[in-house]
C-alpha cells in the first residue's frame, strides 16, 4: 500500500540552514548537505529546501547545494523559493531537484505553472499554496503570508491543478509557527476538491498532529520543520507513531 | 574511454539524478548519459529512463533519431528502462493515443478514476506518488538482496498492461494489483525510480551495473533445472 509521506524541510539563506539543526554529533548545524544526508540516513521520504536568499548575488548557492545533496542523497528533492520563470525551474532541475515549487509566482503569472508543467512534467511541478482564513472562506497569501490576493484558496487550488500543478504544498498562515496542529479543515477542503496528492504544513508541534494531518485533513504527505530539526521528534519515531495509529508508512 | 552504462538522453526528465545513483554504486564504471546513437550502440549497458508525457517521448526520441539505436540495444545487451523508458517499451500508450516502441505486446492504461478508492472508501490521488510495496513475481538476478515487498519511490499516472503475464517480474497494488516491473531475457523496466529509492533502488541499480544476463540463461540450461 502507499505510504503516506513524512518530509523534512530546510529553509536555507546565503547556503546556509537558517534554523540550526540540532542532531547529535552534527558538526555544522547550518551545513545543508550534512542535513540532508542525516535525514536521509533517518528515514525522511523526501527532503524540501525552501531556498529564502535575499541577495540576488548568493541566489546560485542553492544550486550548488542542489547537486551536492543530490550526489548522495537518493531520495526526492523539492527545491522551492524565488522561482520565477521557467528557466528556473530548468536550473534547479538540472542541480538534481526532482520537484521544483512555485509560489509567489504562480499568483503573478499563472502561465509559468502550465509552461513548466508541458516543458517538464506535472510530476515535478510543486505549487506552494499559503492560505489564511478570511470570514468564512481561505484566502491565497504571498509574499509569506503579507500580502492578500483575493484568490480562494480552494478554487485556487483547482485552478493550479487544470493547469498542471503535479501536488500542492499547502500552508496554514494562520498556524505556521504556532505549534498548535493543521489547519485540519483547509486541509481537508483542498484535499478533497482536487485529484492531485498535497503535502500539509503550518503548525506542527506533535506527533498527534502528524496523525491528524493525515486521518483528519486527507494529507498525502506532512510537511515539519522545528519538531525535527530541534530534536524534538525523530523521523523514525514519528512514523513509529503513526503507524501505530493505523497510517501506512515507510519504516 | 569505453561507455560502461549509456545513460539515453532525449530531454525527458531528470537525468542526472540516474547517472548520479548508478555511479554511487559502480563508481569503476564509465557513465555518461548521451544522445548520441553511436555512443549508445558501442555501449555496454544502456539505461532509458524518461519522465513526462507519452507523446513527447516518442517524438522526441524520433526528433533525435533513436528509434532503431534504442530497439537494438533492447535485443542485444543489458538494458533497463525506468518509468516512461518503461512505457514507451509497449506498443500503445491511452495517453494522447500514442504508439510506442512496440517492444512488448502490451498497453498503457490511465488508473481509472472510478477506481480510485482505498479500503475505506478514502480518495486515492492520481498521479500514484510516493512510496509503494513491490512485490516480486519472479525470481531474478536485478531483485538479488532486495526484500520482497520492499517499498520504491514512484510517480505516474498511467501503469502498464502486458498481454502476456510471463513478462511480470514485480507487481503492486494502487489499490489494484499492476505491473510495476516487466522482463524479458536482456531487459528489465521499472515503473519506479530507483535512482530515487534509496537503499532497494541503489541495490537494484547496483545488480543491473553487475549483470549478465547470458550468463543467467547459460547457468540453467546447464544445470537442467527450472530457471523459474
Amino acid at each position: 500500500m502507499l505510504a503516506k509521506r513524512i518530509i523534512p524541510c530546510l529553509d536555507v539563506t546565503d547556503g546556509r540552514v537558517v534554523k540550526g539543526v540540532n542532531f547529535v554529533e552534527l558538526k555544522d548545524a547550518g551545513d545543508p548537505v550534512e542535513i540532508a544526508r542525516r535525514y536521509n540516513e533517518a528515514g525522511a521520504d523526501e527532503l524540501t529546501f525552501l531556498d529564502i536568499t535575499a541577495s540576488s548575488d548568493n541566489r546560485d548557492l542553492i544550486l550548488h547545494i542542489i547537486e551536492a545533496v543530490a550526489s548522495e542523497v537518493f531520495i526526492p528533492l523539492t527545491v522551492g523559493g524565488g522561482v520565477r520563470a521557467v528557466a528556473d525551474v530548468q536550473r534547479l532541475l538540472n542541480a538534481g531537484a526532482d520537484k521544483v515549487s512555485i509560489n509567489t509566482s504562480a499568483v503573478t503569472n499563472p502561465q509559468l505553472v502550465k509552461d513548466a508543467a508541458d516543458r517538464y512534467g506535472s510530476q515535478c511541478i510543486v505549487v506552494a499554496i499559503d492560505a489564511k482564513r478570511v470570514n468564512d472562506h481561505w484566502e491565497v497569501f504571498t509574499h509569506g503570508g503579507r500580502r492578500a490576493t483575493g484568490l480562494d484558496a480552494v478554487e485556487w487550488a483547482k485552478k493550479m491543478e487544470t493547469l498542471g500543478a503535479g501536488e500542492l504544498l499547502l500552508t496554514s498562515m494562520d498556524r505556521d509557527g504556532t505549534k498548535s496542529g493543521f489547519d485540519l479543515a483547509l486541509t481537508r477542503a483542498i484535499s478533497d476538491a482536487v485529484s492531485i496528492p498535497i503535502i500539509a504544513s503550518g503548525g506542527v508541534g506533535n506527533l498527534q498532529h502528524l496523525v491528524d494531518g493525515v486521518r483528519e485533513g486527507h494529507a498525502d504527505a506532512v510537511l515539519a520543520a522545528s519538531i525535527f530539526h530541534f530534536g524534538e521528534y525523530g523521523i523514525d519515531e514519528a512514523k513509529k507513531y503513526m503507524r501505530q495509529h493505523g497510517i501506512e508508512v515507510r519504516l | 574511454m569505453a561507455v560502461d552504462i549509456a545513460v539515453i538522453d532525449y530531454g525527458m526528465g531528470n537525468l542526472r539524478s540516474v547517472s548520479k545513483a548508478i555511479e554511487h554504486v559502480a563508481p569503476a564504471m564509465n557513465v555518461v548519459v548521451t544522445a548520441d546513437p553511436a555512443v549508445i550502440a558501442a555501449a555496454g549497458r544502456v539505461v532509458f529512463p524518461g519522465q513526462g508525457a507519452a507523446p513527447d517521448c516518442m517524438r522526441e526520441i524520433d526528433a533525435r533519431g533513436l528509434r532503431s539505436v534504442i530497439v537494438e540495444a533492447a535485443k542485444s545487451k543489458p538494458f533497463l528502462g525506468i518509468c516512461m523508458g518503461m512505457q514507451v517499451l509497449f506498443e500503445h500508450s491511452e495517453e494522447g493515443d500514442t504508439d510506442c516502441l512496440g517492444i512488448f505486446p502490451g498497453s498503457v492504461q490511465r488508473f481509472p478514476a472510478d477506481a480510485m478508492l482505498d479500503d475505506k472508501g478514502g480518495k486515492l490521488k492520481v498521479p500514484h506518488m510516493g512510496w509503494n510495496n513491490v512485490h516480486q513475481a519472479m525470481p531474478h538476478p536485478l531483485w538479488t538482496g532486495i526484500e520482497e515487498g520492499a517499498r520504491f519511490y514512484f510517480v505516474h499516472s498511467y501503469f502498464v498492461q502486458p498481454t502476456s503475464p510471463d513478462l511480470i517480474a514485480g507487481f503492486s497494488h494502487y489499490p489494484f494489483p499492476f505491473t510495476c516491473a516487466v522482463a524479458s531475457d536482456n531487459i528489465f523496466a521499472v515503473q519506479f525510480h530507483p535512482e530515487k529509492s534509496q537503499n532497494a533502488g541503489l541495490a537494484l541499480l547496483g545488480n543491473f551495473a553487475t549483470w549478465n544476463p547470458g550468463e543467467h540463461a547459460s547457468a540453467c540450461d546447464l544445470s537442467g533445472a527450472a530457471c523459474a
